[in-house]
């Protein structure tokens, strides 16, 4: 939270503070994701559930889109096959970087209760996308889903925004040590 | 109709061209990840075919590969948002293979659930079917009175949405003391939603003129299709399994099977299917204050809960029950082992979907959306 | 009407095409017929009127080892009556009448059971794979089936 603790305290004279262009970019950033919903299994209930006015997940920010050439993240909310597999892979694709993808549920993280006999059940969806935060749970509760966005958040602000490289690296080391 | 009659003529006779379009598989109003192939002409609809299957999660491998008590959670994970309804005629068949008897207290509870779940069900149905006609507002009042629903079951069962509480031959967990208070408080509050939301959606002039006279489905067709529940019962015809084909305890309760009767347009269009579900949620309350009232205070809900679980060998059954969505039934095959041979799930929304291409043809785009959602459907029982 | 009651009916009418019946607790009673004659069986159960069954409940596949098994339960709104009709097929040439066309329902059972255990059904319009991809080899639903190694370049097993 660099920038904000920085408003605490402004230097005399009022209006100006100091900080990082980085830190101000990331925190409007985070304050406004929008994301491409994946609903695809039962987590897309409780995902529904979020989304209404007990939970109200548009409090952070965040507004549902169709289309995934606008949206910041991905939330995969299910049980992938494989008959799907092929076109979250093509939908990733088309996000703009910087993109980021939530896992929600057990199934999308390691297979679920289908990891066994699941012959059509891809066991996790980070062999074929990366992914950033992961939510257990069958399904997991509304709360849960908005820890992971909470996550997603900090993830967000701390993230080295002019050193692009940094998150290629990243992005190379994670694909390494799953697939 | 006449309108979209009219509409048709007019492009009859104009030469155009045809365009194929592809709905899904990822789309917000196609209820989960199914895929429709449509071919349109103008804004016509001439063919629907359905692509299905991006939820196959081999259900029925995981039965033959589980034993008896393990496949109740797998069972859960077929109509999501219905899972108490699931798992009873699955319980059901096995306990009739296995000829036990189950305790007084259980079926009551076990009534008491799976009406709550069913109005839970049909409360996300309409909410849905709202939002696809652009109505926003009952899907946030649906799902604030839904949470009080759930809140009940979590307390019972320690889940929200997938509870694992109908065991073989009694419940997971019995009830908390202050449960009869708080389903009487519940039946209360979803009362008093679907009043407003008669006013706000139903009877909402838009409202009709969007739904109504599209998407006819003729008794006889809903019948070959085998189609049923609402959406069978949207056509008239008066049918439901609790009644007709009577299992458990449903025969000491006093309730009407609301049918579908062309009130603002003709028989068995969208409307009707819609209508049967908002009455079918009035019925429930009626349910569950009688079977609160007769319900024993006493009682050991795992007392018929079998040490052994091995049904004879050769010994098969097909047992169906009335789903939120229709009839869903459990094929079970037993070979004498603790694992079954075969457990065969008749998904209701799969056999509903299939008479999806015939009830679109000729209406616009539009009304197609409209027309997949007032079957219903979840894609987790479809491909299962 | 009785179970014993709607195959003396069928017995009389298809003689040999008729195998076996069976009624014992706490099974559903069922009538085991010859695959090639179930199209006529099965027309003649929906359409005579003292049967009636104008209701498919559902129709299912079996793997029994040697032989693959198909199980139709069907019921009737008028006359509130079920009945179970099975039969077998070889697995080398597992083929038979569809039924498609007497109920429009068994369109998408006969293509899942196609799908899943490969019978062919004989008369079906469009007979493809409907849960599976188009192009996934086997059919899993039988006993000996091994899982893919890979598909699509992703990893199958855990």
């Amino acid at each position: 939270m660099g920038l904000l603790n920085r408003l605490d305290d402004p230097f005399e004279g009022g209006g100006i503070i100091l900080g990082k262009v980085e830190d101000l970019l990331n925190w409007g950033r985070s304050k406004s994701d929008w994301y491409l919903h994946f609903g695809l299994a039962c987590c897309a209930i409780e995902f529904m559930a979020l989304n209404a006015s007990h939970f109200d997940f548009m409090r952070f920010g965040t507004i549902p889109r169709t289309s995934p050439r606008q949206a910041d993240f991905i939330m995969i909310t299910g049980t992938v096959t494989l008959k799907m597999a092929d076109r979250i892979k093509i939908l990733y694709e088309q996000m703009s970087e910087p993109k980021y993808v939530i896992s929600i549920g057990s199934c999308s993280n390691c297979g679920g209760p289908y990891w066994e006999h699941g012959y059509h059940v891809l066991k996790g969806i980070d062999r074929i996308i990366p992914v950033d935060v992961y939510v257990p749970g069958c399904p997991p509760r509304p709360e849960a889903m908005e820890e992971g966005m909470i996550k997603l958040q900090k993830l967000i602000r701390e993230q080295a925004l002019f050193n692009g490289k940094d998150r290629i690296e990243e992005l190379e080391a994670k694909k390494a040590l799953k697939i | 109709m006449n309108e979209t009659k009219k509409i048709q003529l007019e492009y009859s006779q104009m030469e155009s061209d045809r365009m194929r379009l592809n709905v899904g598989p990822q789309h917000p109003s196609t209820h989960g990840v199914l895929r429709l192939e449509v071919e349109i002409d103008g804004e016509i609809v001439t063919e629907v075919i359905p692509h299905i299957g991006y939820l196959h999660r081999c259900f029925e491998k995981h039965c033959e590969k589980m034993t008896y008590p393990q496949v109740i959670p797998y069972v859960d994970r077929l109509d999501y948002i219905s899972a108490m309804n699931n798992e009873w005629p699955y319980v059901m068949a096995v306990e009739k293979l296995l000829e036990i008897k189950v305790p007084e207290k259980v079926e009551y509870i076990r009534v008491i659930m799976a009406e709550l779940n069913r109005i839970a069900n049909h409360q996300i149905a309409v909410a849905t079917f709202g939002l696809d006609a652009g109505a926003f507002t009952p899907f946030l009042y649906f799902f604030r009175d839904r949470e009080y629903i759930l809140w009940i079951m979590e307390k019972c069962s320690g889940a929200r949405l997938l509870f694992n509480y109908f065991w073989i031959g009694g419940l997971a967990h019995d009830v908390y003391p202050s449960f009869k208070q708080e389903v009487l408080d519940a039946i209360k509050q979803v009362r008093k939603t679907n009043a407003e939301v008669m006013n706000l959606l139903i009877y909402n002039k838009i409202f009709i003129d969007r739904t109504a006279n599209i998407g006819i489905l003729p008794a006889d067709v809903a019948i070959n299709y085998a189609c049923s529940g609402p959406t069978l019962r949207g056509s008239g015809v008066k049918w439901d399994l609790r009644k007709d084909d009577t299992y458990s305890i449903y025969n000491r309760f006093d309730f009407n099977i609301p049918v579908g009767k062309g009130e603002v347009g003709q028989l068995g269009d969208c409307w009707d299917r819609n209508i049967v579900r908002m009455y079918e949620m009035e019925e429930s309350c009626k349910i569950i204050e009688q079977a609160v009232a007769q319900m024993p205070d006493t009682g050991d809900v795992k007392e018929a809960i079998p040490a052994k679980l091995r049904p004879p060998k050769g010994a098969e059954i097909y047992q169906r029950a009335e789903n939120p969505k229709g009839e869903l039934g459990f094929y079970v095959v037993s070979n004498g082992t603790e694992k079954p041979d075969r457990i065969k799930a008749r998904g209701t929304s799969f056999v509903n979907l299939s008479v999806l291409p015939v009830i679109s043809k000729g209406y616009m785009f539009a009304d197609l959306i409209l027309i997949l959602g007032s079957i219903d459907i979840v894609l987790g029982e479809v491909d299962r | 009407m009785l179970a014993n009651e709607i195959y003396e009916i069928l017995k009389k009418e298809f003689g040999d095409g008729i195998l076996e019946f069976k009624e014992e607790a706490p099974s559903d009673p069922y009538i085991s017929v010859e695959p090639s004659k179930i199209f006529d069986i099965c027309h003649t159960l929906r359409d005579s009127s003292e049967l009636m069954f104008d209701y498919l409940m559902c129709l299912s596949g079996l793997d029994l080892g040697e032989s693959l098994g198909i199980v139709y339960h069907l019921y009737s709104f008028k006359h509130t009556h079920k009945i179970v009709i099975k039969t077998t097929v070889p697995k080398e040439t597992p083929t038979l009448p569809s039924v498609m066309h007497l109920w429009r329902t068994a369109d998408w059972h006969e293509r899942e059971a196609f799908d899943l255990y490969g019978m062919i059904f004989s008369g079906h319009d469009n007979l493809i794979r409907i849960l599976l991809p188009y192009d996934w080899e086997g059919y899993p639903m039988r006993k000996d089936y091994n899982e893919p190694e890979e598909y699509h370049g992703m990893r199958v097993p855990y």
